[in-house]
């Protein structure tokens, strides 16, 4: 689930209970959830909370968002968003533990994103693996490998588990691309870039799909840009 | 579709070329006269000339037709010429480029008017192309994100009658500092000739209070004894500053930026022309491609970028390395060729292997010969850099990969071949741990250092006192402070991270039992047989945080002073450790108001003048905001600039994976060793069936 506040949709926590409450096995994420927007706890609350609906099938994606907008409307300071966001996740790993906030959970999978040398620092120290922003399989490499080299850089043992994402719509392929226009429309000119990669045919998913693999790509959410059940079937089927 | 081109210059002409093809109405304005131009030569590489093949042949004929080509590169360095060869360039004069793309582009019957800026009719075409350079007037009409910063040294562009036959780089040292020239040939009859310095040099000599006439009889009188009887040319020929021009968005509406107006890339990379005249190719074959303009300048800015941050990488590693290159005059001639060769990070070990073999052989033996300290023997063959042993502080390793890993797998990494493997952070007593699974140098080690030791390997240990980022928890992230930790110390009482602990001021008496500490360790280390042992002086923690003015407040004479404590305890290992002595060493903090590099840099050269034998460069975590800017080999120039400013061998990581990159860093001179960091292969699996 994408986040957003100054827009119409729903809350991202809201929507995935939901999601939790018809499924059982598809897994569930926040990729991202613009963290800085709650407080630590109340953030901490809504992930325990999804996580114990779904039974563990959670994963809490986080970062700062590009929105300005989203900032001045929850009356958070858009300068400190890096710091505040640092502070979640100190305070996610540690002080949640012991704090009585419950439902008590196993450690909850926390992906962080960004693409700044700050934000890979974060997502070494705090995180399980790295959330991606989209784009082509390149650009998706390319900051795969600056997330290992953090995580080396931290010392962390292992490898980060590395997630992208991507857009699809094969029915109504220029709804979609109108619907990304939209959400993406504060990014000015950008907009039309993320619309130009929406997905719209089956050959483009499978290309898509393998590229991102030949990356190192452990988890890839294909977004769709039109609510459409359909959709889901040429994609099942794309990929099968 | 009516197409307005703003600026007559090679990628403007071939972009009216190319859209006359398919049928567009094409105007060019450009402000200047046909002929006027600023430069001399452009070059081109062989993988443009293919795009410029396929995309109208008619002047790919005209333009190769008069090309100087070569394939060797001349460096005039310390009075001796080394050569090296394989390397394809071509060259042409650029206003005899013009003059073809001109003729083309009118028999296709695109519009040309010179002497005229673009006026309002020529903005309401349905596309119009900004291809007015990177002074772009059209591309301050609209927001862009533009941004133009000087980037590199003074540079001073010639032409000479001196027809040379290789790209041929001059250094030359003067009572004012070191002058370089880029130099190549680019008809039967001329060459470019840019000089380049830096801007204190540059005062130093005068130059920014002479006139063209005197600053190019300078030049001439410079470089005498290269140019002989030939003479330097000027064509409006002054000192300049090589702007650095990014945009964030390359179209607005109808107006798409292309060229210089779009990016560019320093010279020394000789990449502009190029780089403009397939973005022209790009545009148009996204024009032809899309059904509408609109889809067409998201597909060719789509296109496009990557490639050009890609080149603008390369080239501002190519003008910052001109910036320093004086601080390479100690490398033996052979070694600063391929220092200069890989510069730009566009040509590894392995590339100059295919370009230039016989360069490559003389190189690698002569590292041989050098690193085992007997003579280079004509005709002598050499294992790849990777694999020449290094001597220092006593010992040697076999070969240039380090790996750092955790105990368990260290004689794993020694049986994988590395030279030496380093232990991860061992403390130096149980209050230094960084967490309750830290180890400490006890007598476990014994039994591990000897299973290294069966596999060929030498084995370090980093000793170091995590100081305020100690007492965190060893699993689930790093630097997450214990619930119930011990109490803390550093340099000032500042916490590493939110929620951490608060440490105390390190006090005297503190500062004795941590010399102690560190001394008591080493004689430990000195009995359980390790090979070489590593301070940490990095990351933020004890030792480190003196260094940095962002974690040393202390109004005493350690705030004064602030090499004062972590030197003395560089000492006091020093007389009880015999053998190879390393410190891990942060030279930059990458962070506002920390330690610079150059300030580094002057920590390595005091640490290596207390006895230090190998300086490990880190970057960054003196605090936990600080800002790396990751990539492949994002420690080498840092670790390249201890080695060959401070004088002292180095170790750097960085994450280098291949071993075309420890090759190439090892022969550059850019470190001594690497920590290296192979990416696991499912082929490990089959190949050991």
């Amino acid at each position: 689930m994408l986040d957003r506040l100054v827009y119409d949709s729903i809350e991202p926590f809201a929507v995935l209970s939901a999601a939790a409450a018809v499924t059982s096995r598809v897994r569930l994420a926040t990729n991202i959830a613009i963290a800085p927007l709650r407080s630590p706890a109340m953030l901490a609350k809504h992930a325990l909370s999804v996580d114990a609906l779904s039974g563990g099938r959670f994963t809490l994606g986080v970062g700062v968002g590009a929105r300005r907008d989203d900032y001045a409307a929850a009356g958070v300071a858009h300068g400190k968003r890096g710091a505040v966001l640092s502070e979640q996740l100190a305070y996610l790993r540690g002080q949640l533990d012991g704090s009585g906030i419950g439902p008590a959970r196993s450690p909850i999978e926390i992906l962080v994103g960004g693409s700044s040398g700050a934000a890979l620092t974060r997502m070494a120290r705090y995180g399980d693996g790295y959330a991606h922003g989209g784009g082509p399989p390149r650009a998706f490499g390319s900051a795969a490998t600056k997330a290992r080299a953090a995580w080396r850089d931290l010392e962390r043992p292992g490898e980060p588990a590395l997630w992208g994402q991507g857009y699809f719509a094969f029915g109504e392929p220029d709804r979609g691309s109108a619907y990304l226009q939209d959400y993406y429309a504060f990014t000015g000119p950008f907009a039309e870039k993320i619309a130009a990669g929406n997905l719209t045919s089956a050959r483009a998913v499978r290309d898509f799909v393998r590229g991102y693999e030949a990356e190192g790509c452990d988890e890839l959410i294909l977004y769709p840009t039109v609510a459409s059940l359909d959709d889901l079937d040429r994609l099942a089927e794309a990929v099968s | 579709m009516r197409v307005s081109v703003i600026g007559g210059g090679p990628s403007g002409l071939y972009l009216a070329i190319l859209l006359r093809k398919t049928g567009h109405e094409v105007s060019v304005v450009e402000r200047n006269a046909p002929d006027a131009t600023f430069g001399w030569g452009v070059v081109f590489s062989e993988e443009t000339l293919g795009a410029l093949r396929d995309a109208d042949y008619t002047t790919y004929l005209e333009i190769t037709d008069s090309f100087a080509r070569w394939t060797s590169i001349d460096i005039h360095y310390r009075g001796r010429v080394l050569r090296s060869s394989g390397h394809t360039f071509s060259a042409i004069r650029r206003t005899h480029l013009l003059a073809i793309l001109q003729r083309r582009a009118k028999a296709l019957g695109a519009s040309l008017t010179f002497h005229q800026e673009a006026c309002p009719s020529d903005l309401d075409a349905d596309l119009v192309v900004a291809a007015d350079g990177s002074n772009s007037a059209l591309r301050k009409r609209s927001d862009f994100g533009s941004s133009s910063t000087p980037q590199g040294c003074k540079y001073v562009w010639f032409g000479t009658d001196l027809v040379l036959d290789a790209f041929t780089f001059v250094f030359k040292e003067t009572e004012h500092g070191l002058f370089q020239v880029h130099a190549y040939p680019f008809d039967e009859h001329t060459s470019t000739w840019i000089v380049e310095t830096t801007e204190p040099t540059w005062r130093r000599a005068g130059l920014d209070a002479m006139s063209e006439e005197d600053s190019m009889a300078f030049c001439q009188s410079l470089f005498a004894a290269e140019l002989g009887e030939h003479r330097l040319m000027s064509n409006k020929s002054t000192w300049l500053d090589f702007p650095l021009v990014r945009n964030e968005h390359w179209h607005h509406g109808n107006v798409v930026l292309i060229g210089d107006a779009a990016h560019t890339a320093h010279f020394s990379i000789g990449s502009g022309t190029k780089l403009a005249m397939e973005d022209a190719i790009a545009l148009a074959n996204a024009l032809e491609r899309d059904g509408s303009v609109e889809s067409a300048l998201v597909d060719y800015e789509l296109e496009r970028q990557p490639v050009v941050e890609r080149f603008q990488q390369a080239a501002g590693d190519s003008a910052a390395y001109f910036g320093r290159v004086a601080g390479y005059f100690d490398l033996a001639p052979i070694q600063f060729a391929a220092n200069l060769l890989t510069r730009s990070g566009r040509i590894s070990h392995a590339n100059l292997m295919q370009r230039d073999p016989r360069f490559v052989r003389v190189l690698d033996s002569w590292l041989a010969a050098h690193s085992a300290g007997t003579p280079l023997v004509p005709g002598a063959v050499a294992a790849p850099p990777m694999f020449t042993p290094f001597s220092a502080g006593g010992v040697t390793v076999r070969n240039r990969v380090v790996r750092s890993v955790s105990t368990p797998d260290l004689a794993d990494a020694a049986r994988a071949g590395a030279g030496l493997v380093l232990t991860g952070f061992v403390a130096v007593a149980e209050d230094g741990r960084t967490t309750p699974a830290c180890p400490v140098l006890d007598d476990s080690w014994v039994p591990v250092v000897k299973e290294v030791h069966d596999n060929g390997a030498l084995i370090g240990v980093r000793l170091g006192h995590a100081g305020r980022r100690g007492a965190t928890r060893p699993t689930g992230g790093v630097d997450v402070p214990l619930r119930d930790g011990w109490p803390l110390v550093s340099a000032s009482p500042l916490p590493y991270t939110p929620f951490g602990t608060v440490p105390a001021e390190l006090s005297e008496a503190g500062m004795t039992q941590v010399r102690d500490d560190f001394v008591a360790a080493a004689g430990r280390a000195r009995e359980a047989g390790f090979d070489a042992l590593e301070l940490d002086l990095a990351d933020g923690y004890l030792l480190a945080s003196f260094l940095s003015p962002l974690t040393n407040r202390r109004d005493d004479v350690y705030g004064a002073e602030p090499l004062r404590f972590p030197l003395s305890v560089v000492d006091s290992v020093r007389a009880a450790w015999s053998g190879l002595l390393a410190a891990r060493l942060t030279v930059a903090d990458w962070a506002r108001g920390g330690t610079t590099v150059e300030q580094g840099i002057e920590h390595a050269r005091a640490l290596a003048a207390h006895g230090v034998d190998l300086v490990h460069v880190r970057a960054g975590h003196t605090t936990a905001m600080s800002r790396p800017e990751y990539r492949r080999g994002y420690l080498t120039t840092l670790s390249d600039r201890v080695r060959n400013e401070a004088g002292v061998p180095t170790l750097v990581g960085g994450y280098l994976t291949t071993p075309d990159e420890v090759n190439t860093v090892v022969a550059a001179g850019r470190a001594d060793l690497c920590l290296f960091d192979p990416v696991p292969s499912p082929l490990e699996e089959v190949a050991s069936w």
